[in-house]
């Protein structure tokens, strides 16, 4: 396992990414990117057994993941160039004419890492759940992982795919659900409220865990948990915890900051709450 | 000539799908086949018998069923999506958008029951919208074969393609007349007649009626090319050009709404290089309604009278 204080570092460089990726398009989600930089980072540098230097589509032999809520973009691409799987200096073209780092995750332009288009919400459990049977009949024992916000799990195709892999014993498959309790238009319990997210995905003959997405040693103990699980017979489901906005400071504790962009004063104040670790883009 | 072209049998060109499927079966591993709970409908059952864990039943979850097959083609394989043509298209627009267009997937939706030969279960099953969802869609190949043994190879060919293909076949019983043999090329027209005075362009079951209406024709002295687009997009626009500058006139015959679909497809090659008068036979922007397919095609003006009164239409015209 890595150790938790350099785990703990490219955290803190990956949230200055986010929040400069952001303010440099002048649009994107820092909240929600904000909140999962913990899983992210655990996943990619600790967790995953993957090559980030040779990356191609089918994965065989690989651990790969998906991601769902693919408005969180800017945790990702910060991730996967932090963990080389393209250049760093690349991530200043978010959101900008001609980039590979798309608004919302696409495949069309190559980008390395990525290998399903996300954005219109509720597609990433099935391809998830694709991918998990193909590792099976290709023989892999691989993991296949995919990340959900909770507002996503509003989208009624979330539930077929639910229902099938419960029904089927996909047990390849690790998902986790960014629990921030926040959308669009306020909390989630005021829009629609999710009720009881755990009993909900254990009724569908799911494994759940719990975790606090925003605690290291959190998130690789219950991740490694969830590794030692697989192949049991069930999908696991991780009901992730997290604070939209994680480690800056006026972006916590509100939904406001869920997709807007901070302006230059507000960046230098988000900035100076997060250490330079690995360097700026 | 036209008036040889042989009918050995009236068969379902759903039956080729399934026939074609079970082939590909046993030939590439790397097919596999899901199904939204109306397998014995799309003609699976061979398949799933013959090859049970490369078959995957969904369940009635289509937009399930569209994202696992995205997700299945991730390590190799080439899946074969199966339920009716509503259910293929229109109810699972976005995942396909997403998931399977935007995202470049080898997937192949395998669509039957389409228009509205489909029959008495009125219209909320007879999508006549499809083809022109479909090939809106970037990289989006679409394919409506016009008899059992062109939907059979189709099937196999598209398997051959790597790259997002719609595949659009029917329930009713038809002429089954193209020969078993024959090698299907993605995007090439076939010519079944030479013609001089009218070219009748026909995709899916209006290939047959527009044969039925250029023997009649050809009885009263009109000679019409007749060609086969199978393959809607990408558009044999060299074949369609060639006959209409031979013709200076064209009847486009399909299965599906007038707005939309392969008349629209030919619109556009013609206004871009060969400006000529055309006549659609297609559905007029209305729903359809309960009935038997026989009936249907007469009350929706898609029949074989109907090409023949567009044909002398725009013959009138040029």
């Amino acid at each position: 396992m890595a150790n938790i204080d350099e785990l703990k570092s490219v955290c803190s460089q990956v949230r200055r990414d986010i929040v400069r990726m952001v303010a440099g398009a002048a649009s994107g989600h820092p909240g929600g990117s904000l909140g999962c930089v913990e899983y992210f980072v655990a996943l990619y540098f600790d967790q995953m057994n993957h090559k980030p230097e040779s990356f191609n589509m089918d994965g065989k032999g690989e651990d790969i993941f998906f991601l769902s809520n693919g408005h969180i973009s800017p945790v990702w691409y910060s991730t996967l160039a932090r963990r080389g799987y393209f250049p760093i200096a690349e991530l200043e073209s978010f959101r900008k004419l001609n980039s590979r780092l798309q608004g919302h995750p696409a495949t069309k332009e190559h980008l390395e890492g990525i290998r399903m288009a996300s954005g219109s919400l509720g597609q990433g459990l099935s391809a998830a759940i694709g991918a998990a049977i193909t590792k099976k009949l290709n023989n892999e024992d691989s993991i296949v992982y995919c990340l959900h916000g909770d507002g996503e799990i509003q989208e009624g195709q979330i539930w077929e795919a639910a229902m099938y892999a419960g029904s089927n014993g996909i047990d390849n498959l690790i998902a986790t659900i960014d629990y921030n309790g926040k959308q669009i238009d306020g909390s989630t319990d005021e829009v629609l409220s999710l009720g009881n997210i755990k009993s909900k995905w254990e009724a569908f003959n799911w494994k759940v865990l719990e975790m606090d997405g925003n605690d290291m040693a959190s998130v690789l103990s219950v991740l490694s948990e969830a590794r030692s699980l697989t192949g049991n017979g069930k999908p696991i489901m991780i009901v992730m915890k997290t604070e939209m906005g994680q480690g800056v400071d006026y972006m916590m504790g509100t939904h406001k900051w869920h997709g807007v962009a901070p302006n230059q004063e507000q960046l230098a104040l988000a900035l100076d709450q997060l250490d330079e670790t690995l360097g700026d883009y | 000539m036209i008036k040889d072209i042989e009918v050995l049998e009236e068969k379902d060109t759903r039956s080729g799908f399934g026939a074609g499927l079970h082939e590909l079966g046993k030939e590439n591993e790397n097919v596999v086949a899901l199904c939204a709970d109306l397998t014995g409908s799309l003609k699976m059952d061979a398949f799933k018998e013959d090859f049970p864990d490369r078959f995957f039943q969904v369940g009635i979850a289509e937009a399930n069923m569209i994202g696992i097959a995205a997700g299945m083609t991730i390590g190799g394989k080439i899946p074969f999506t199966g339920t009716f043509a509503n259910f293929s298209t229109g109810r699972v627009y976005d995942q396909i958008r997403q998931s399977v267009a935007y995202s470049g997937k080898n997937v192949k939706i395998c669509a039957s029951h389409a228009g509205l030969t489909l029959g008495e279960d009125g219209a909320t099953h007879q999508i006549l919208e499809d083809i022109g969802l479909m090939k809106m869609l970037p990289g989006m190949t679409v394919i409506c074969p016009c008899d059992y043994n062109q939907t059979k190879a189709a099937t196999k060919a598209i398997a051959k393609y790597d790259g997002p293909v719609y595949l659009r076949f029917g329930r009713p019983k038809v002429p089954n007349f193209t020969p078993a043999d024959t090698e299907f090329v993605i995007g090439k027209a076939d010519v079944i007649q030479e013609g001089t005075d009218v070219s009748i362009i026909a995709t899916g079951h209006l290939v047959w009626k527009a044969i039925e209406a250029a023997k009649i024709l050809l009885e009263n002295g009109i000679s019409a090319d007749v060609i086969n687009i199978h393959t809607i997009k990408p558009l044999d626009e060299e074949a369609v050009l060639r006959s209409v500058k031979k013709t200076n006139c064209v009847v486009t015959c399909e299965e599906h709404q007038r707005h939309g679909g392969l008349g629209d497809s030919v619109a556009q090659v013609l206004s871009r290089f060969y400006p000529a008068p055309q006549e659609y036979v297609a559905v007029n922007d209305t729903f359809g309604e309960s009935g038997q397919p026989s009936e249907l095609m007469a009350k929706y003006g898609i029949d074989t009278e109907n090409i023949i009164e567009a044909v002398n239409t725009v013959i009138a015209r040029k």
